[in-house]
């Protein structure tokens, strides 16, 4: 049990950048190292953080926690992989005032807006890419970027509303197929 | 203290709770409710936790509602804000894992995320198209009276975003180093 706990909680503290990137790691120390789950269950363990909501290195630490040893897995797991980032954003916080009045760090941080400012640019495009290509699809992007960009309703909104089109949309499709099978 | 503890946690729940694909799709939903909320003074302060979240160990989630939670609130703040983040992915995952094997195949589930994934790439590239006006062209909430380019700006936008699409598997934080390198270059040095 200490064992998953420190497992997460090197993951936590070894993994720049968060959920994707966190996925090699996880695989090295589950899979390959402790044999805790195999590749199959790796997979589908992914593919549900993936399809669920919240961030990915929390799901997948909830899930292989549990399997291992249940709810008190879960909980060491999840703890082990939040640590290193609690800790380590504290210390940040701390001195980020300070370190902030220095000139140099100020010009360091005009540019770095602007960098970031494209890695979410690119964050954008990638996902984009990544979406399977239809009408609706279409649509829906179109959707989500103008309420946000014109700021017209809230974004839980926005996804609920994806959301539920797409559940009425797949509701629709079943019935067709229903039907040509008759 | 003890209302805004649980704004923090509330509010970081509803984050958790409507990011769908991790990381950055976190990022539209934590800009506006900071706002709404007036937890930061400004975006430079946001996009700087960002910076600095995208650049540090650990889930990106996690920093960045620790950051805020101990900017607002402290030690407690910050835990505060991280238990609201992972409390939804804990619960849902965890019924997952006990009840609902199935639950990938399930046609109202696969509907919902056919819906919602079109829509998170929408979101992020409008905040990220918002952040890039702003960043690089002055231009604030769509007033394009104020339009007025940064040379330097400019510059460190190409380079990076060039950079970005000829070193595809470049890490964000060699990104984020470059950007802070070129802003020293042009806003300090020159």
């Amino acid at each position: 049990m200490l064992n998953i706990f420190f497992t997460f909680f090197k993951i936590g503290l070894f993994t720049f950048g968060g959920g994707y990137a966190m996925i090699p790691l996880i695989h090295f120390y589950v899979v390959d190292k402790y044999k805790w789950l195999g590749e199959k269950e790796f997979v589908d363990i992914i593919a549900i953080a993936e399809s669920t909501p919240g961030p990915i290195a929390i799901n997948s630490a909830t899930y292989i926690g549990y399997k291992k040893y249940g709810l008190k897995g879960s909980i060491s797991a999840t703890i082990g992989v939040v640590l290193p980032s609690l800790i380590i954003i504290i210390l940040i916080s701390v001195f980020l005032m300070e370190f902030k009045e220095n000139q140099w760090v100020e010009y360091a941080f005009l540019g770095i807006r602007v960098g970031v400012s494209v890695l979410i640019l690119n964050a954008g495009i990638r996902i984009y890419k990544k979406t399977e290509k239809n009408v609706l699809s279409y649509v829906l992007m179109l959707f989500g970027l103008a309420m946000v960009m014109f700021d017209l309703i809230s974004i839980v909104f926005v996804i609920l509303i994806g959301g539920v089109v797409g559940i009425i949309f797949s509701l629709i499709m079943k019935n067709k197929e229903v039907h040509k099978d008759v | 203290m003890f209302s805004l503890l649980f704004k923090l946690f509330y509010t970081f729940l509803k984050i958790g709770l409507f990011t769908f694909g991790g990381g950055y799709a976190m990022i539209p939903l934590i800009t506006e409710e900071v706002f709404k909320n007036s937890w930061v003074a400004s975006t430079d302060i946001l996009i700087d936790f960002i910076a600095i979240s995208e650049s540090t160990p650990g889930p990106f989630a996690v920093n960045i509602a620790t950051f805020i939670g101990y900017e607002q609130a402290g030690l407690l703040g910050a835990i505060a804000a991280t238990l609201g983040v992972i409390v939804p992915s804990f619960v849902i995952i965890l019924l997952i894992a006990k009840a609902f094997s199935k639950f990938s195949t399930n046609i109202y589930v696969r509907g919902f995320l056919n819906g919602v994934r079109p829509v998170v790439p929408g979101i992020i590239l409008s905040v990220g198209i918002m952040f890039v006006l702003k960043y690089v062209f002055n231009i604030e909430n769509f007033h394009f009276r104020d339009f007025n380019i940064e040379v330097g700006s400019l510059v460190i936008f190409v380079v990076i975003f060039v950079l970005s699409r000829l070193w595809k598997k470049a890490h964000p934080v060699y990104l984020v180093a470059i950007a802070g390198i070129l802003g020293i270059l042009f806003f300090g040095v020159m």
